[in-house]
């Protein structure tokens, strides 16, 4: 594996079941009355988070304590960024206070991959613009897994998975392509054309328009939150007219085959991209989503930092 | 520093695997020291060993340290149940994240934990494992311990004790003892893994 987690297209589908499995046994520990392993002792993570975020940096905090790392948290309000200090001195005053991994989260693409190239310790990508987000990919990836009851060790070769929505600023969706093709998994995007990257024909997978027509032929739907704060553009005529093509509500989900579940990264627009009754369907997957992310970062922060430091 | 735990390492590797090394793999550099039926008599001995000393393994739980130590656990546990009538609740330890030399290799996949049920509080603990060396594994399975519970007393049952101890870790039912030189490796195998049952002791040029 290597020694920074920057981007899904890093791990092998090897690297990615040994993160799938370190996690399955990790998750078992949930249930125990301490939830505490001492394997990352006397190790420093900085969750360095330049965007808003709730959910990825607490299970991210979540995950390293259980490990029992001491984790320092950064948001960029607040700090010596708001005063102008640019990413690499910002880099260089955590690698002086001994940082072994650095979790960054940045508005711009590339931002995690720049840092990498001046931090000694390791650098996880926790979202970098509208480039990549890895560990959510991965805990996606781990999510299906379980809800299909693939054992340890088997991959998703087989299943379809349907990504809906606004692919042109998800990270989560070009993590999610590159991964779960690296697993087996058959990926279909389905977006209204203004929403799709331009290069998205090189990405390993369909592309459609049509979200009723592929519905009844997927296995798993994952819905990509409308990012309002990143459009700058009429991007669709009106929310309504989205909703009414690319959301999935109750109708749709009864098109749904028996066995398909729903996924979404949060946080969710319910009523755009989902409605409420779907949201909280037996059938969805969203709060297990949040579960396991601390498992797999646990998996993720272990495998990186908890043996020797890999050569280059 | 060498590894800690050069013969559960050797006996991690494939069964067989007897190249690759600096060792000149021949039959006079491996000797089986158990056969199928010394390890079944060994293993007899120490459940009946167990039954004396817990009075009939009322509270006795076992849990064996994976790879080999976890069908170690359940065949003492079957057995003990032949002789008594009940059954033992056995399970297993994984003491990967608790091992001391963590940071000396790279990050290694993790084993299965599976504590029975009615959990370990109040426990005798019997830990299971297949070779006791530098006794450093059994510090990490009390750690381990330790978090899973608390358990009225902890015994260790090995199937061998090939000495050189660099922790004050003593057996309390041992199958054989085994006097070795830092330089040979022993190797436990069991059927449920290697499809065969034997100890094998080898030399190596160089442990490392």
């Amino acid at each position: 594996m290597n020694r920074h987690l920057i981007s899904a297209a890093d791990l092998s589908r090897d690297d990615a079941l040994l993160i799938l499995d370190t996690a399955d046994e990790l998750a078992r520990m949930a249930d125990r009355p301490i939830k505490k392993l001492p394997t990352l002792r006397g190790r420093t993570v900085v969750n360095l988070f330049f965007e808003d975020s709730t959910r990825t940096r607490i299970s991210f905090e979540a995950a390293a304590k259980r490990l029992s790392a001491d984790v320092i948290n950064f948001s960029a309000k607040g700090s010596s960024v708001a005063k102008g200090e640019s990413l690499k001195d910002t880099a260089l005053t955590l690698e002086a206070m001994g940082a072994d991994a650095v979790v960054i989260r940045h508005s711009s693409s590339g931002a995690p991959h720049r840092l990498a190239g001046w931090v000694r310790g390791t650098v996880v990508n926790a979202g970098d613009g509208s480039h990549e987000h890895p560990t959510q990919a991965l805990l996606d990836a781990f999510t299906i897994r379980r809800r299909f009851g693939r054992p340890l060790g088997e991959a998703l070769d087989g299943l379809r998975v349907t990504i809906v929505g606004d692919v042109l600023h998800s990270r989560v969706a070009r993590s999610n392509v590159l991964l779960l093709t690296t697993l087996g998994a058959e990926v279909t995007l389905v977006a209204p054309p203004t929403l799709l990257p331009v290069a998205v024909g090189a990405w390993p997978c369909a592309v459609g328009y049509d979200f009723d027509a592929v519905v009844p032929k997927t296995d798993v739907v994952m819905m990509l939150r409308v990012q309002q704060e990143r459009m700058n553009a009429a991007y669709f005529p009106s929310v309504r007219e989205y909703s009414r093509r690319y959301g999935l509500d109750g109708t749709r989900m009864a098109q749904l085959p028996e066995h398909a579940i729903v996924m979404h990264p949060g946080p969710m627009n319910r009523g755009v991209e989902i409605a409420a009754d779907v949201a909280d369907s037996a059938r969805s997957t969203i709060v297990e989503q949040v579960a396991n992310g601390v498992s797999v970062r646990m998996a993720v922060l272990y495998l990186l930092l908890g043996g020797a430091e890999a050569q280059a | 520093m060498h590894a800690m735990h050069p013969a559960r390492d050797q006996a991690r590797s494939a069964a067989g695997a007897s190249g690759g090394g600096p060792a000149r793999p021949g039959p006079a550099d491996r000797k089986t020291v158990l056969e199928p039926a010394e390890i079944g008599r060994a293993l007899t001995r120490i459940a009946h060993e167990i039954l004396e000393r817990t009075d009939g393994a009322a509270d006795v739980m076992l849990l064996g340290i994976p790879t080999r130590g976890v069908p170690l656990a359940r065949r003492l546990a079957e057995r003990i149940e032949q002789v008594e009538g009940h059954p033992v609740p056995h399970g297993s330890l994984d003491i990967t994240m608790y091992r001391d030399d963590l940071r000396l290799r790279p990050a290694r996949a993790l084993g299965r934990t599976e504590v029975p049920p009615e959990g370990i509080d109040g426990a005798i603990v019997v830990i299971v494992d297949d070779v006791l060396y530098s006794g450093r594994t059994v510090r990490a399975a009390l750690d381990a311990l330790n978090d899973l519970g608390r358990p009225r007393a902890v015994q260790l049952a090995v199937l061998i004790d090939r000495g050189h101890r660099e922790l004050p870790v003593r057996p309390d039912y041992v199958g054989k003892n085994l006097p070795t030189s830092k330089q040979e490796v022993v190797r436990v195998l069991l059927t449920e893994v290697d499809s065969q049952d034997a100890v094998i002791i080898g030399r190596t040029g160089s442990s490392t």
